[in-house]
């Protein structure tokens, strides 16, 4: 019981991260319908803009964590920008080619830049308390990263839900061109919606890197994979959605790898998706739409 | 269409075919093709084989996979480990066998529940079973695990990849020509009109997509018989990503664009080598650029044809994917 539960932890961590980049997946698809295929990348390029603010500029964690979130967010509005926006009424197979394309391009731009090699974060960035809680385990950076996530999330909500612009963002996910209608300016909208993304995966991004002390150029692909599995886990294009699914993603990967073997946790996380795309394929809480003639 | 397929097309095809090998032996005797450009032909015929099977899914059909490479690693190791039995040629072609029966099972187990998935669902899911094919490679022992397999046999020449680069080519203009083809393309266009039609579409999705397959794993068994090498790690998504772009800078649904589109990217390739890690940045730069200014890809739904040769406009336009 007590391991079962050390593991939860643990996945809880784990789960986090994956459900903050799966937001970003998710605001996207639900605004644009792009699978950004570059969004694992936001989270790298949020690692090593975090590794910076840390170890050159000397910032402590939550300066570095506000300056690595808008810096972030404002390479996710350039990228929609240049690549995204003239291609908004092109097929589906050219705009995923697109956003693979700056994938490649942030991977081998932050390779060249910064060197191919494995970066270790300052150990001190954070106290490394631990707790011992009826013999589980807690450290103080795991329930940090599970604060910054629930707070972000929080946040996301609110904004989403109770405000003039979260309010534009529905409209534009719902029907752009009635928004525009409306007198809502959908491409402004749809800069914010990148930036608020990409800014949620520089979160996860700087997050790992405190927690695993480790980062390099291309971090950011096994993760981002994970990520989309759990944004279309929860229904792609929901928010709360993309929450449920990075838990139950991380919890779930955590688990397999605690009591069976760690080789096969992907092909389960991928079998896994595949059976509830099979029987609800619009995930966990989409709506079913009947095809129309 | 004429009846009697010795008409004057086909031996103009022939020609043609016949003259582009000449022209390739002529170079390399005369020493201008040497043996590093010689196996750069090699990997782009490779592409062709691999990017045909997967235009054949997505360009025809409109069944967006991202699982090629899931395929084309059972081609390769079918074929690298039979070679390990049986020597020469003649294992290779078994090899290729077994692998495109293995193939053609697992794209249909795969193919027939996964395929009701349409759009961007399709790919992921299409891409989960990629990987999943992937991760079981890497952990069983017959494949060796993460190690991979060394030592294979090198049969790839000119002549054999050629040589299937040209079957693959009939076989793929055949189909799209047949009336599978063309039950293939009225789901790409419309798939609830074509059901009216009487089509069955999931038949029709199924075939095309364990024909793709079965390309893709041909494609894997001359991969590994040229490189002499196979590990898991080479059949990851970016490998599927690959044939993906060959597809869609080519043209969907365009053959023809699809060979060209292999030369064009194995140049670029090339000629970006000596600017070392630069290259990749140039690479992505280049890819967002076409896809912007040239969405249709190169070809856009034209075929090259000796019929066309009049200059008359191609017959089939093609819709989007699943929209």
């Amino acid at each position: 019981m007590t391991q079962f539960l050390q593991q939860i932890v643990n996945g809880l961590s784990l789960g986090s991260i994956y459900a903050l980049i799966a937001l970003g997946y998710t605001m996207v698809y639900g605004i644009i319908k792009l699978i950004n295929f570059a969004h694992g990348d936001m989270y790298m390029l949020g690692a090593y803009f975090g590794f910076i603010a840390i170890t050159i500029l000397k910032l402590d964690f939550l300066p570095s964590l506000v300056i690595t979130m808008t810096a972030t967010a404002i390479i996710g509005i350039m990228i929609e920008r240049i690549a995204y926006r003239p291609l908004r009424h092109s097929t589906r197979v050219v705009a995923l080619i697109t956003a693979i394309g700056v994938s490649f391009l942030l991977q081998n731009s932050v390779a060249k830049i910064m060197g191919v090699s494995i970066k270790g974060f300052p150990m001190d960035t954070l106290p490394t308390q631990t707790w011992h809680i009826f013999g589980i385990v807690i450290t103080l950076k795991q329930l940090i990263i599970l604060v910054t996530a629930v707070v972000l999330m929080v946040l996301l909500t609110v904004i989403v839900q109770k405000t003039k612009v979260g309010r534009a963002m529905r409209a534009v996910a719902v029907d752009a061109d009635a928004a525009r209608l409306m007198g809502i300016n959908v491409d402004n909208i749809i800069s914010l919606t990148f930036a608020i993304g990409s800014a949620l995966a520089a979160a996860a991004g700087i997050l790992v890197g405190v927690y695993y002390n480790s980062i390099d150029p291309l971090m950011g692909i096994a993760p981002g994979l994970k990520a989309f599995v759990a944004a279309v886990f929860g229904g792609i294009g929901i928010i709360p959605g993309a929450m449920i699914g990075g838990f139950t993603i991380g919890i779930t990967e955590v688990l397999i790898s605690g009591y069976w073997s760690s080789m096969f946790k992907d092909a389960i996380v991928y079998g896994l998706l595949i059976f509830v795309l099979l029987v609800k394929p619009s995930g966990l809480l989409g709506k079913n739409r009947k095809e129309k003639v | 269409m004429e009846k009697n397929i010795f008409n004057k097309y086909t031996f103009y095809w022939i020609l043609t075919v016949a003259l582009f090998y000449l022209a390739i032996q002529g170079l390399i005797s005369a020493n201008i093709l040497r043996a590093y450009y010689q196996s750069i032909l090699l990997l782009i015929g490779i592409n062709i084989i691999l990017a045909l099977g997967l235009n054949l899914i997505i360009g025809i059909t409109g069944q967006f996979s991202l699982g090629h490479a899931g395929y084309m690693a059972i081609g390769a190791y079918s074929a690298a480990i039979t070679l390990k039995y049986v020597n020469g040629i003649q294992g290779l072609i078994l090899g290729m066998l077994i692998g495109a029966l293995i193939t053609a099972l697992i794209a249909f187990l795969v193919g027939l529940p996964v395929l009701r998935l349409k759009g961007d669902y399709l790919a992921i899911a299409t891409l989960g079973v990629g990987e999943i094919i992937r991760i079981i490679i890497l952990n069983l022992d017959i494949t060796n695990k993460a190690a991979g397999i060394n030592n294979i046999d090198r049969l790839a020449s000119i002549p054999l990849i050629f040589g299937f680069v040209i079957l693959a080519v009939i076989v793929t203009s055949n189909f799209k020509r047949s009336a599978l083809g063309r039950a293939c393309i009225s789901i790409f266009q419309d798939e609830i009109a074509s059901e009216a039609m009487g089509i069955n579409v999931t038949r029709y999705k199924v075939m095309s997509f364990i024909f793709g397959a079965i390309l893709a794993s041909f494609g894997g068994a001359l991969f590994a018989t040229t490189y002499s090498v196979v590990r898991p790690e080479f059949f990851g998504l970016n490998q599927s990503i690959d044939t993906l772009v060959i597809v869609v800078f080519g043209g969907m649904g365009s053959l023809t664009g699809t060979v060209v589109a292999a030369f064009a990217l194995g140049i670029i390739n090339l000629l970006l080598q000596p600017l070392g890690d630069t290259r990749m940045i140039l690479y992505a730069m280049a890819l967002i650029a076409i896809m912007i200014f040239r969405p249709k890809g190169l070809m856009g739904s034209f075929e090259a044809s000796w019929k066309n040769f009049k200059l008359r406009k191609p017959k089939l336009a093609h819709g989007k994917v699943n929209e």
